[in-house]
């Protein structure tokens, strides 16, 4: 099934030749899309120091293909560091933002709100903000206030820009929420923050979840900010990777791009898990 | 059902929360409690050489842990640091015209060669250090040199021999790759637009010549590469992106014997410096940051890195120490900048003039590149 | 209500403030003003013409030594030399060699120091950097500047980049905006009318690039396009170039143009899938019943429809485009950058911050401009994740 069947048009004047255009070209595009990405799974595995495909590889031959580059970056104390880096600093920055975007999410579905619409703009602004406009600022100001090059300093900023995310999709979760529900646990006698605990918090965990998975990846996948703000006993994985793409492309960083692969694609599936589950949520329109 | 149990499980899990965020409290603080020192170095091999030949045992007979950060270059990122007050590097390798041009805005500490150790055969230090290799803030580290380099295996015929190949589109239709600063290219294209190598400077210092140099740049700007990190000419010329390209000189020869590649060097115009090592100032760390740069500038310290890549000492009672490499047992001799038949046609870096015109001429050369 | 607070108040220090930061830096510089507060009262009473009176030279003397001593001289120095280049190296050169008193006056000592404190030019320059309030780094960043007599002009031919810049990065964006359209609405529609269960597969094909870390995707495109890679490579096997011929897809505009609409496809694809999901098949039905061609229907009744998502995704992908550094930065080589990169540039390599905030100022104006028109058109509350 594909455009024409569904427009109806081919009912009547069936055009193959339009159509297996039209499909060639879906098909282009999606190679375009996930080509890049597949590429770099197998030549990590490379057993030489480069970024093609040696005649061995396409031989499928056994000797051409090894670990080396992964046990490199096993055995490599500073990517180690950055990987706990990035685990601290996101994870912090994940809770951080889950909780305040959350909370905010839960003033702004109030139907009492005032300027509503100034108040989202401001609190989805550094999604839109250039990053590097952003981090120049954050530079100075956390610099200013004694926390640059520390892991608080970087929790903050992955926090202000994990948190459009989390509002974005808890309001979204928020909006296919009858508040009937709230208004009948409040007359049944329960107070806000057990109407809270016991009625909205189970309905809007998926959308909370997976708006905090977003701010998770949003920190994980961080670099510019890093590059202004964090020393070497800051370095987080993508910093790790941009000296390593600026300065000498080993393929230990496609090792390290395939684990970032594979981890995107957990992501993908839990985010998708947790949209299933809340099937009326109006984010998935 | 399932959505209260989940809701308990959510519940179970803020006390994991609150010892989370201990956790990362810990870690934040974690730079505070041990000794350690932020070195800044140029990476790739020659951060590989300093790593063994001064940190490694540095950290071994002091304990004060060595943290090290790669830079290219350039006074910015200090100046950035003590501009804002957030010092956080302590030590630097600087390029002379920097360490001069630093210690003038107050950017680094005075550092008296005297309080330096006496060399290897007890010379004191301030007379075992070349005359050329001290500053007021800065103590030698080595001499090296920017030469150019080909991959002979992709250039079939003839093979570039002088600095005015380097620039020879025409016999040369491929692509090269120079470093990202004004400094030495500006050179190499007077050298190669045939100025004599003692008046390479003097022509320099007219905006004619100025104009010159970068016009002979131009005409080969649309094949050009520019690199940053000097670990990125080996693997540009062993990737093929190019064939040709400027580089510090050690970082070919490591790749030649340690990688086997079929790197040559060109050692015509090529251009000899030296290098300090110099203390950000302002750095809390400052005592330790004088007994790293004391440590480091021991003879049997530099002798060490020059025996890992080819460059040489700055003091004298180092110079013997450089027998062979380290790894592969190669006579070092014969790869050193400063060896008979390598410096016939060098020249050597007036640093004086680049302290006076390098901010002038970054912002020409940025303008440049940006057209 | 009161839940909103904490998070503005957060959003406010943590995010708005640096902003706020580093706005104030594009007008604001009190360096030189703090460092040669006597010298620029005496200058205050000079007319800008010839040469200032002997307290200048005197007042500078003691005050450019005093800065020496306080280690300031290299920043009042490195804001002087921006109006005037050569004075970064003409102060500390100066610093270094100034007696601590003398018996002549001090105007020769200086001169004889450095011919160029002979000239008007000098003390212009420190004039000018010495107001603490200026519109200088803004007339900079549109290649304005002002001239001694107080009129604006336009920098000399040599010094103007960052309009010719500003410029670039429109067209680049655009163009990436509208490869992003052209290569994403097919397929947002072939995944819109597929059955459910080839629709979700097709979508992963979109989602996974999207979730794909940035800088992954951008090791992926160097892997592929550079001169040795994988791309070349397969041209040069199947014989359609010579090895000699190998295509330079990289370090130059193609490869941001290329590696950025892959990062930005997923923005267009995803907001034009949701609202074409919502057309119902039968009006193109309707359509053809009533006599239309597949094209006539595809024009008067599927496309306006599909227009809200058009809007929505190239003014996200757009708006995203103009903000972009670290593609770039990283496979767009010297003719590749785009205005963030010069941003950078400023901020981390000349150190010119003022400079960097006034085309951070002028970047972020446009990118409001947008929003709110991306509010207006879209609703910032409806930007589609997924």
């Amino acid at each position: 099934m594909s455009i024409l069947n569904s427009t109806g048009g081919t009912r009547q004047v069936p055009v193959p030749v339009g159509r297996y255009a039209y499909l060639t070209f879906c098909a282009l595009v999606f190679l375009f899309l996930v080509a890049p990405i597949l590429v770099i799974v197998p030549l990590s595995f490379n057993a030489e120091p480069y970024f093609t495909f040696t005649e061995g590889m396409l031989r499928f031959d056994a000797e051409a293909y090894s670990l080396r580059w992964y046990r490199e970056i096993v055995e490599n104390e500073e990517w180690r560091r950055s990987l706990v880096n990035s685990l601290t600093i996101g994870i912090s920055a994940t809770v951080l933002a889950t909780v305040l975007g959350t909370l905010a999410a839960l003033g702004l579905a109030n139907a009492h709100m005032p300027a509503r619409r100034l108040v989202t703009g401001l609190l989805i602004s550094p999604m839109v903000t250039p990053v590097i406009i952003a981090a120049a600022g954050m530079f100075f100001f956390y610099s200013s206030i004694g926390l640059g090059q520390t892991h608080l300093g970087l929790i903050l900023a992955h926090t202000a820009l994990g948190i459009p995310f989390v509002v974005i999709t808890v309001t979204a979760t928020l909006a296919g929420f009858d508040n009937n529900l709230t208004r009948a646990a409040a007359s049944l006698g329960a107070g806000p923050v057990r109407t809270f605990r016991k009625v909205q918090l189970p309905l809007i965990a998926p959308g909370v979840l997976s708006g905090g998975l977003f701010a998770f990846a949003t920190s994980f996948d961080e670099v510019v900010v890093v590059l202004f703000m964090a020393g070497v006993e800051q370095r987080t994985i993508p910093r790790q990777m941009w000296a390593g793409i600026r300065e000498q492309i080993s393929p230990a960083i496609l090792a390290v791009a395939t684990f970032l692969i594979g981890f995107a694609v957990l992501l993908l599936f839990a985010v998708e898990w947790l949209r299933r589950r809340n099937g009326s949520a109006p984010s998935r329109r | 059902m399932t959505r209260r149990r989940e809701l308990r499980v959510r519940h179970s899990g803020l006390p994991g929360l609150a010892a989370l965020l201990a956790i990362v409290c810990a870690g934040a603080l974690q730079g505070a409690y041990a000794q350690s020192l932020t070195t800044v170095s140029w990476g790739g091999s020659y951060g590989r050489a300093v790593n063994e030949g001064i940190n490694i045992p540095f950290t071994a007979e002091t304990g004060i842990r060595i943290n090290v950060e790669d830079y290219n270059g350039g006074l910015a990122q200090i100046r950035a640091q003590v501009d804002v007050g957030n010092i956080h590097w302590d030590v630097v390798d600087l390029e002379i015209a920097d360490a001069v041009r630093g210690c003038d805005e107050g950017l680094l500490e005075l550092i008296d060669v005297a309080s330096m150790p006496p060399g290897a055969d007890g010379t004191p230090a301030e007379d075992d250090f070349t005359p050329d290799s001290r500053t007021e803030c800065g103590v030698g580290a080595v001499y090296w040199s920017t030469v150019y380099a080909y991959n002979s295996e992709n250039i079939p015929g003839e093979k570039p021999a002088t600095m005015a190949d380097f620039f020879d589109l025409d016999r040369f239709p491929v692509r090269r790759a120079m470093r990202r600063v004004p400094q030495v290219n500006l050179e190499f294209a007077l050298i190669a637009d045939g100025v004599p190598l003692d008046e390479v400077y003097a022509v320099l210092d007219t905006p004619e010549g100025l104009n010159r140099a970068f016009r002979k740049l131009e005409t080969i700007k649309d094949e050009v590469i520019w690199w940053e990190a000097g670990a990125q000419p080996p693997q540009m010329l062993a990737d093929g992106e190019v064939v040709m390209s400027t580089a510090y000189n050690g970082r070919i020869f490591n790749a030649q014997v340690l990688e086997n590649q079929p790197f040559v060097i060109v050692w015509d115009g090529q251009l000899l410096d030296v290098g300090q090592i110099g203390i950000v100032a302002g750095t809390p760390r400052l005592e330790a940051a004088l007994e790293y740069v004391a440590f480091a500038s021991r003879a049997e310290q530099q002798a060490a890195v020059g025996r890992r890549i080819s460059y040489s000492p700055t003091r004298r009672s180092g110079a013997p120490l450089v027998t062979t490499h380290v790894e592969t047992g190669v006579d070092m001799a014969p790869h050193l900048p400063a060896s008979p038949g390598n410096v016939d046609r060098a020249l050597r870096y007036d640093w004086q003039w680049w302290v006076d015109n390098q901010d002038e001429l970054n912002e020409r050369f940025s303008a440049w590149l940006a057209r | 209500m009161l839940l909103v607070v904490p998070l503005l108040l957060f959003v406010g220090v943590t995010f708005l403030a640096p902003l706020g930061m580093m706005l104030l830096r594009s007008v604001h510089d009190p360096v030189v003003a703090d460092a040669l507060p006597e010298t620029l009262g005496v200058l205050a009473e000079w007319d800008g013409e010839g040469l200032p009176p002997e307290a200048a030279y005197e007042t500078i003397a003691r005050e450019l030594t005093r800065a020496r001593e306080e280690r300031t001289l290299g920043q009042v120095a490195g804001r002087v030399n921006r109006v005037e280049s050569g004075m970064r190296s003409l102060f500390t050169r100066t610093a270094r060699g100034l007696p601590e008193v003398t018996e002549r006056p001090w105007r020769e000592v200086m001169v004889e120091l450095d011919e160029a404190w002979g000239q008007p030019a000098v003390w212009n320059a420190v004039r000018a950097t010495g107001q603490r309030f200026t519109a200088r780094h803004y007339l900079n960043a549109v290649d304005m500047q002002r001239l001694p007599d107080g009129s604006v002009a336009r920098q000399p031919e040599e010094r103007r980049i960052y309009l010719s810049l500003m410029w670039r990065t429109l067209w680049v964006s655009g163009a990436i905006t509208v490869l992003c359209l052209l290569l994403g609405y097919p397929i947002a529609h072939l995944i819109a009318h597929s059955p459910p269960r080839r629709a979700n597969l097709l979508l992963l094909l979109v989602l996974v690039p999207f979730w794909t870390s940035l800088l992954v995707r951008t090791t992926a495109w160097i892997v592929l396009l550079q001169t040795q890679g994988v791309l070349n490579d397969i041209l040069v096997a199947i014989g359609l170039i010579g090895d000699d011929g190998r295509l330079t897809m990289i370090y130059n505009m193609t490869g941001t143009i290329v590696a950025m609409t892959h990062v930005l496809l997923p923005f267009m694809v995803l907001p034009l899938y949701s609202v074409m999901r919502a057309i119902p098949p039968r009006y193109m039905d309707a359509a053809a019943s009533l006599g239309a061609t597949p094209t006539q229907a595809f024009r008067r009744v599927y496309w306006p429809q599909t227009l809200p998502g058009v809007g929505a995704g190239s003014l996200l992908v757009f708006i995203l485009a103009i903000g972009y550094y670290i593609t770039p930065a990283l496979v767009g080589g010297s003719s590749g950058q785009l205005i963030s990169n010069m941003v950078a540039y400023h901020m981390q390599t000349s150190l010119n911050w003022g400079l960097a905030g006034a085309l951070g100022g002028i970047m972020l104006a446009g990118v409001f401009v947008l929003y709110v028109l991306y509010d207006r058109l879209v609703g910032i509350e409806r930007l589609s994740l997924s």
